[in-house]
């Protein structure tokens, strides 16, 4: 294939990539989206393999087809409550395929006529370096966002004395290193930025607490872009360059979004800290002997079906016992008893955007019924329930009262102006930001102890008698 | 006398196509250099190239994500990170030349790890949006 054909192609499958993130604005037009998107990537890899550059298929079509089946395999069988560690092991492949793709380049630069070993143009040293250092960065520290979402690590932040300043210093090494690979040209050198920014990745996400995570993933996102489009301009392909920079942009938009749901800046998420174990203590202490109206299933069966409309609140508890299927079921029954049901969802609400979305609309919850805080929020005081099911800190009204809170101006969901709230969760222990909840004693609050499935499905049993 | 002049024209011809051949080598130096450079229009460095294309497509990526419903933010997430890897290009290049050495055995790995992702990222994305429509109807 001619060059000039090449570069036309790779264009056209640029403009697919745009096409599948333009489809994704809407449910109806999303699948269509998907279609361009796939069709972008194999023409993509088509067009490659015309290239005169490509002679040799072997191993090409060994790597595609292993690939490709343990990522078929691993995405559908995985559970969707699993969803964000799944995309964070996902980002860190992408990483890790970038420090490689620069790795082979560095080693046969020929093969991509940007000199030759050993003498490879300055400008092309300077994009694989940034290349290799983001895609290092991204492999090791989705691989920490990995762990820390699957439990495997732990949630809580790790903080050490002097934390900040090492990782500004290793950083400023970094920065140095890839000056003096420039002027050099050193394998030595090359190698020792993969391994420096290899443990700044691991430096930087372990600080982060498990609160924090929809923003650590969609940041890793963004950086599995930027590492693209990095390697891109060490290529000289357009094409990478313009989904580098689409995935870039769009990580960098949904963290924007998640930190806006927790009204915390971005450097405040990064230099990490938030969400440890000390505040809880001391605040569950303090809750212990303030009077709480604890209900039962009965209770809340009662409640809920003598009301006319309904909101439900889910969180990540809900996800964790697997309630979602339980609780569209208890609303089908009330939907029955002509009760009007709504789902309110918090941007963060989850462990990455949009995580709560797909939960519902895994468990058949209709689309139309599903709506966004801004969209709700004013409805509360005209709803005669809000129903919290595994949601905590995104209900909490110190969010808009407590200056002191560590969650102040925070936007929550305004559960409290409804008639009642049933609140179901395991104990009256803290959230997952270590700070008490307000809400649990209010009059008008019943606190339904207990798994979110199982109370769901006491409350179904309740509701059928 | 003729035969003198013959020989002069001879030597001029020679110093001449001397002079040729070595503008003809330096012209080739410089259009490989101009090649490597990423043949960007007009002799302007491919970097340059390179960042009017990424500037743009940010642009583009800005405005686009942004008309993203936040319902289907999940799938956006899972469909950037399949089309991230579409850095499975370069390492194609690498997996795909004759000699066996370090940079194919990289290359093939990074083929390897992309392929991954393409697959399962765009079949994760459409399992959540077949979630998202079956109820539509």
């Amino acid at each position: 294939m001619s060059v000039t054909a090449s570069y036309l192609a790779y264009l056209v499958s640029s403009v697919c990539c745009i096409m599948a993130l333009r489809g994704l604005s809407g449910p109806n037009t999303a699948n269509n989206g998907l279609r361009f998107g796939i069709a972008g990537m194999a023409l993509a890899i088509l067009t490659t393999l015309a290239l005169h550059e490509v002679q040799s298929y072997g191993l090409i079509i060994l790597g595609i087809a292993v690939g490709g089946g343990i990522g078929a395999v691993i995405a559908k069988k995985i559970e969707m409550t699993a969803l964000p560690q799944l995309v964070a092991a996902f980002h860190s492949l992408v990483g890790l395929a970038a420090v490689l793709i620069a790795g082979a380049a560095f080693s046969n630069p020929e093969a991509y006529n940007i000199g030759t070993p050993g003498d490879i143009h300055p400008g092309s040293l300077i994009e694989m370096s940034l290349g290799v250092a983001i895609g290092a960065v991204t492999f090791t520290g989705s691989i920490i966002a990995f762990g820390k979402l699957q439990g495997i690590i732990p949630g809580a932040p790790v903080v050490f004395p002097g934390q900040h300043p090492l990782n500004a210093t290793l950083g400023a090494v970094l920065l140095g290193l890839i000056v003096l690979l420039c002027s050099t040209g050193s394998p030595f050198l090359f190698w020792a930025i993969v391994v420096l920014a290899l443990a700044l990745g691991i430096l930087m996400i372990i600080p982060i607490g498990g609160a924090d995570m929809p923003v650590i993933v969609s940041m890793l996102n963004s950086y599995s872009g930027w590492a693209a489009a990095g390697i891109g301009f060490t290529l000289h392909n357009n094409l990478l360059i313009i989904v580098g920079a689409l995935v870039g942009s769009s990580g960098a938009i949904l963290s924007y979004i998640m930190c806006k749901g927790m009204n915390r800046s971005f450097f405040n998420v990064i230099l990490g800290g938030f969400g440890g174990e000390a505040a809880g203590g001391a605040a569950a202490a303090a809750a212990s002997d303030r009077p709480v109206k604890i209900g039962s299933a009965e209770d809340a069966a009662f409640i809920l079906k003598n009301a006319s409309s309904v909101i439900i609140v889910p969180g990540y508890g809900m996800a964790v016992a697997q309630a979602q299927h339980a609780l569209r079921e208890m609303c089908d029954l009330l939907k029955e008893e002509g009760v009007k049901v709504r789902y309110a969802i918090h941007p963060v609400a989850g462990r990455m955007p949009g995580h709560m979305n797909v939960l519902l609309a895994e468990a058949s919850v209709p689309y139309d019924e599903v709506q966004e805080l801004e969209e709700i929020n004013r409805d509360f005081a005209q709803t005669d329930v809000a129903f919290v099911i595994g949601a905590n800190d995104i209900t909490n009204p110190a969010a808009k009262k407590d200056p002191s809170s560590p969650i102040y101006g925070m936007p929550i969901l305004d559960v409290e102006s409804a008639g009642t709230t049933l609140f179901v969760k395991r104990s009256l222990g803290s959230g997952y930001a270590g700070i008490d909840n307000e809400l649990f004693f209010y009059d008008n609050t019943m606190m339904l102890l207990g798994d979110a499935k199982a109370m769901c499905e006491g409350i179904i049993k309740a509701l059928e008698q | 006398m003729a035969s003198q002049k013959i020989v002069d024209q001879a030597a001029q011809i020679a110093t001449d196509a001397d002079k040729l051949s070595h503008q003809a080598a330096e012209m080739a130096v410089q259009v490989s250099q101009y090649m490597a450079s990423g043949g960007g229009a007009g002799g302007v460095p491919f970097f340059v190239v390179g960042l009017t294309v990424f500037v743009l497509a940010c642009f583009v990526g800005y405005y686009v994500v942004w008309r993203v419903t936040p319902a289907l933010h999940s799938p956006l997430m899972a469909v950037t990170n399949a089309i991230s890897s579409v850095i499975i290009v370069g390492a194609l290049i690498a997996a795909g030349t004759v000699e066996m050495g370090t940079s194919k055995i990289m290359g093939f790995f990074a083929v390897v790890l992309a392929s991954v992702n393409i697959f399962g990222g765009f079949i994760v994305t459409h399992r959540m949006l077949q979630m998202f429509s079956k109820k539509k109807k």
